[in-house]
């Protein structure tokens, strides 16, 4: 690790920590280890536990190697619930959320960032406002809504609310004004395109990164929702996959095999995704809270 | 909308006329969408909530049957012991997940920023994995790990209890971490703990690499230790952070719904220890019907946590939660 690299700014950055002495080096890479030991362990589990029946899982000692009841447990959990049907209907909740809030949010976005107008300001203080409102207010009078517009047990009361974020808006606006130079806006305006042509043929191809980082926040957020689809869903057939989980989770005889076979095809695409975006993701996630 | 607006300017053509017209108007049009969507989604079921927190209504009865009955709502909550055990409850896991998230989070972010430069992409990662993840596919798991005769978490306690020297530390019994009026509270807060840690870590990284660097150089040069530098230069430095770190944990720990939901179960589990706030709002909404009763319970966590987050601001941070400009 002391070995400098030839690079110069390797050089700079390993220079700057003088006072490191191995020994604390030494303490705390046992306590990251640890650390990442604790964080990874539940995940393990969960594949292990999937391929385990239910007396294996509550043996002793637990199963820590994987076992051959994979396909049983599978097959146990699409007789107890459709659960491809409720992985479908996360996947077209958030799929529809995504889609509408990538929209929505950039093109105002581009409006915060790339217009003078009245109350510009006052207006955009009001959209980060909005994310200081706690959802627990929220909770009945949104029960109440839904049941008055009969959108209960329908994906729409869930993705429709959630066309537009401020989060998102606050992403876009920072990004197009600090990535989109306003000649180019300028340019496309002498060129005779009209505002919006402006936002769809300049603004939009430019976008890819910030897109691509609230597109994949949005995605999780929803496929990860529990308490909106809790309050709109009520039949097995519309259940999103989490509720699934929970419906499956009785107090008595609960099939823990299958269970956690359900849980695994949850967190699968979760991690599929966190595999390849990872860096895209926690910047976008914590750019919200610290730029803020 | 504005007829005024193209009589004033005669001499151009259609099209130009055209052009200052939807230049004029395109951003509060582009802009709208959210507006509109707050308006019904967001605006009005909050003003709505506010009437009906001082109205007696089972929804089932429709519109019609609301009667207008004062701060009764408030008053029944406030004198339902089952209300402020919630609140208890609330605010035990809510401490004892919030303050060792961030003990934990800081050390392992200065741990990762002086130590890991190679792999500190890869190892905070790590870290941050469990806050993407689906909470209720976790609790799940841990409501396995948490088992009493054969859970992992057990197992591997009697396994260190049989250690040499350090095996007196841990406990000669298993626990039954969830049918335990003294250990539901920790477990629960255990979970959330090992959940946003990483997302704290991801923070406090961000704010460590913001300190310039000739501050260490310089304390070195000065003799300072590693130990000396973290107390006098990264954690003053920190401060910002922080009071953004704490204040996400304080709104988001006060709402604790889905952990406490899916390990406890909607009952509260045992002695009702693992009843939150918000659980037992969605208790009185969902199961006893209780619109009225449940819509003034959010305005007194409400109120709660503003003041708590005000407290807060006053004690702790020095500028806004969003001081945009």
């Amino acid at each position: 690790m002391a070995v400098a690299t030839p690079r110069p700014r390797r050089a700079a950055a390993s220079h700057r920590r003088p006072g490191t002495i191995p020994l604390s080096r030494g303490a705390a890479v046992a306590l990251l280890v640890l650390g990442a030991l604790i964080t990874v362990l539940p995940f393990y589990f969960m594949f292990v536990f999937a391929t385990h029946t239910r007396g294996e899982i509550f043996n002793l000692p637990p199963p820590v190697w994987f076992g051959d009841n994979l396909g049983q447990n599978y097959g146990s959990l699409l007789e107890r619930t459709p659960f491809w049907r409720n992985l479908w209907n996360s996947f077209y909740l958030a799929a529809m959320t995504t889609v509408t809030t990538l929209f929505f949010c950039s093109l105002a976005g581009f409006g915060f960032a790339m217009y003078n107008f009245r109350f510009r300001e006052p207006l955009f203080g009001v959209v980060l406002a909005t994310l200081l409102i706690p959802n627990a207010l929220n909770i009945v009078p949104f029960a109440l809504i839904m049941q008055a517009f009969g959108w209960i047990d329908t994906p729409r009361a869930l993705w429709v609310p959630g066309m537009a974020s401020a989060f998102g808006i606050f992403l876009m606006r920072q990004y197009i004004g600090s990535a989109i130079p306003r000649e180019l806006v300028e340019a496309a305006r002498i060129d005779g395109a009209t505002e919006f042509g402006i936002y769809r043929r300049v603004i939009l191809p430019l976008c890819g990164p910030a897109l691509a980082t609230l597109g994949l926040v949005t995605f999780i957020n929803s496929w990860n929702n529990f308490l909106g689809p809790l309050i709109i869903f009520r039949s097995a057939q519309t259940f999103t996959a989490p509720l699934a989980l929970r419906s499956m989770q009785g107090l008595v005889n609960t099939d823990w095999g299958a269970l956690m076979c359900g849980v695994a095809l949850t967190v699968v695409p979760l991690l599929v995704i966190f595999f390849f975006a990872s860096r895209q993701l926690i910047e976008g996630l914590t750019s919200g809270a610290l730029k803020g | 909308m504005r007829a005024g607006t193209s009589a004033a300017t005669p001499r151009l053509s259609l099209g130009a006329r055209w052009n200052n017209f939807q230049r004029r108007y395109a951003p509060y049009i582009f802009i709208s969408p959210f507006f509109i969507l707050f308006a019904v989604f967001g605006l009005f079921p909050i003003v709505f909530s506010l009437y009906l927190s001082f109205h007696e209504w089972q929804p089932a009865a429709g519109l019609g049957s609301m009667e207008f009955v004062g701060w009764r709502n408030f008053t029944d909550n406030l004198t339902d012991p089952t209300f402020w055990q919630s609140l208890r409850n609330t605010a035990v896991i809510a401490l004892e997940s919030g303050i060792p998230q961030h003990l934990i989070a800081i050390p392992l972010a200065f741990a990762i920023h002086m130590g890991l430069r190679r792999v500190q992409g890869l190892v905070t990662a790590l870290y941050f994995l469990p806050y993407i993840t689906s909470v209720v596919a976790i609790s799940v798991i841990f409501v396995t790990i948490f088992s009493w005769q054969y859970g992992v978490l057990n197992v591997l306690l009697t396994g260190l209890r049989n250690l040499p020297l350090i095996g007196g530390l841990f406990p000669a019994e298993k626990i039954n971490w969830l049918g335990n009026r003294e250990f539901l509270q920790p477990a629960v807060a255990s979970v959330v703990v090992w959940r946003y840690v990483g997302w704290n870590v991801v923070l406090y990284l961000s704010g460590l690499q913001a300190i310039p660097r000739d501050l260490y150089e310089a304390a070195s040069v000065d003799g300072a230790t590693t130990w000396q530098q973290f107390r006098h230069i990264t954690l003053p430095l920190l401060r910002p952070i922080m009071f953004v770190a704490v204040t996400l944990t304080l709104i988001g720990n006060l709402q604790l719904f889905e952990e406490p939901y899916i390990i406890a179960g909607d009952s509260g589990g045992i002695g009702n220890m693992a009843l939150t706030t918000v659980m037992y709002m969605y208790r009185t909404y969902n199961f006893y019907s209780d619109a009225g009763l449940a819509a003034a319970m959010s305005w007194l966590l409400f109120i709660l946590i503003g003041g708590l987050t005000f407290v807060n601001n006053r004690v702790f941070g020095r500028g806004r939660l969003s001081g945009s400009d």
